[in-house]
């Protein structure tokens, strides 16, 4: 934000009031931002579609825009606002029409605390970790009203076993967090991000074997954050059709779609600044931050969607017992490390 | 996940339950084809179907044509062979008197219901005179009315071998 408010000062000198600046800097950055989110389901909706093709050694999209398919997703975007929007007879007709914008809304909030490079980063909050965590799990409660205002059975089904889900891997996920923000002492974004200068020894994941651990960990309860395969529970297209989002049509659905591939754009961001240096280089000085950032994000992005075309998906009972059994002790015996190792090493202060 | 694992004939071993190693393994096996099709695209086994067809075999039995005499008339002597041996009752003749009288008859029309054929040959097969053969190679059958599925006559006389219309 700080770099927009200057642009703008810059560009009208005095002309604008210190609030002026404020509205037009914050609006600016929240466009940008939604349309990082909007080129994000654009490129990755074709990425996911290219990967999950040569793993089965198929081609995957080649018609449209004459290089393997490119423009597949603008031809899929132009088919989806022609649709009919449908609301079922029997269907909880506000919640079912809110639904879609309250998980948009709930995943474009989270985007304005993600330092993409130094100074460019919409609310440069002090509980910015915090504040992404606290506003992307609303979101579930965007399942729980897509599922429940539908009327169906397979809606509801997905919608509680995606809130169950949510709520459960929140923790393990947050939990893996709390060693970086021991180390950094802040959940300021910026000051993790700078806590990691000085290549790549100095990022978190290799800060010492427990944040390792806590690394893997936050990546896992990650991909269940968001609903994505192994842990597509929410969305089995084999027992429930589509999950929560079985009713919907034309913009609405896409709008799922939309926030879908946000949020794993998103979760990759967040990883990324708290455990792989954010916008630092591997090693030297600060080089093309912002790009630096993103193709970080997009190689997580892209783990993500080869483990998904790789694994089979989880029983209700093993994503439980992994959750609650395996991570959740594994995510606080990694906080108790972590402590142990600080005070060990001296950093504890 | 209390130990026993159904059709599994006995318990995992601890390597095998902490998953980690496997689920490794299971992305060294896709990764594996990512890397092999990145570098040899080509041989995929897709095949862009409308501008890139597949080899059939010399005896694939494809919609049928009408073969000619040297002077462009149909060979076709209308004997109801074909239309007899038919299984699916898809031929329909109407004979006439040839205007050479060496020649006993030729059709007056000669119709093939697309949608009623079976593939079958015994068309072919019953054929005295080899006037009915089925390889042209044209197995794409398309229209939007099922009348454009009636061929007649000059429809099954201009077909050729070389897989065009």
């Amino acid at each position: 934000m700080q770099v927009m408010t200057d642009l703008f000062a810059r560009i009208f000198g005095d002309g604008l009031s210190s609030l002026g600046l404020l509205v037009a800097g914050g609006l600016t950055m929240a466009l940008i931002m939604a349309l990082v989110m909007a080129s994000c389901a654009i490129v990755f909706t074709w990425a996911e579609r290219k990967v999950a093709g040569f793993i089965q050694s198929r081609y995957g999209p080649m018609r449209v825009g004459r290089w393997h398919g490119v423009l597949q997703p603008v031809a899929d975007m132009v088919k989806i606002l022609g649709k009919e929007d449908i609301v079922p007879r029997d269907a909880d007709k506000p919640l079912f029409m809110l639904a879609p914008f309250v998980i948009f809304v709930g995943s474009l909030m989270a985007w304005a605390a993600i330092p993409f490079a130094p100074g460019f980063i919409a609310a440069d909050l002090d509980l910015g970790l915090f504040y992404i965590f606290a506003v992307s799990s609303a979101a579930t409660i965007g399942i729980l009203m897509a599922g429940w205002a539908s009327n169906n059975k397979w809606s509801l089904y997905g919608a509680a076993r995606g809130a169950a889900q949510a709520v459960s891997y929140e923790i393990p996920l947050a939990l893996a967090c709390i060693p970086v923000v021991m180390i950094t002492g802040s959940l300021n974004m910026n000051d993790i991000v700078i806590a990691q200068q000085g290549g790549i020894w100095r990022w978190h994941f290799l800060h010492d074997p427990f944040l390792f651990v806590a690394f893997l960990l936050y990546f896992v309860a990650s991909i269940a954050e968001v609903n994505r395969g192994p842990f597509d529970l929410p969305e089995t297209e084999s027992e429930l059709v589509a999950g929560y989002h079985t009713e919907y049509t034309g913009m609405r659905f896409a709008f799922f779609f939309l926030a879908e591939y946000a949020n794993l754009f998103l979760v990759s961001c967040v990883a990324t600044a708290v455990f792989l240096g954010g916008w630092q280089p591997l090693f030297g000085p600060v080089f093309l931050p912002g790009l630096v950032f993103v193709i970080k994000a997009v190689l997580l992005v892209l783990l993500q969607m080869w483990l998904r075309w790789t694994l089979p998906r989880l029983r209700v009972d093993q994503l439980m017992h992994v959750c609650w059994k395996v991570m959740v002790p594994l995510a606080l015996v990694c906080v108790l490390g972590a402590g142990i190792w600080m005070l060990a090493t001296g950093q504890a202060g | 996940m209390n130990g026993k694992v159904h059709g599994y004939g006995g318990r995992m071993t601890l390597g095998e339950r902490l998953y980690l190693g496997e689920i490794l393994r299971g992305l060294g096996i896709t990764i594996r084809h990512v890397i092999r099709n990145l570098l040899h695209t080509g041989e995929m086994p897709t095949v862009q179907y409308p501008e890139e067809r597949r080899a059939y075999s010399e005896r694939f039995r494809g919609r049928h044509r009408l073969m000619k005499r040297e002077d462009g008339t149909p060979r076709c002597v209308a004997c109801m062979m074909c239309s007899t041996a038919c299984p699916a009752d898809c031929i329909h003749i109407v004979a006439e008197e040839h205007s050479d009288p060496a020649i006993e008859k030729a059709p007056a029309s000669f119709e093939i219901d697309l949608l009623r054929c079976v593939y079958c040959g015994l068309c072919e097969e019953a054929c005295p005179c080899d006037a009915i053969r089925m390889d042209t190679g044209i197995y794409d059958l398309a229209a939007d009315r099922r009348e454009k599925f009636l061929v007649d006559k000059e429809f099954l006389l201009n077909n050729t071998t070389d897989g065009t219309r």
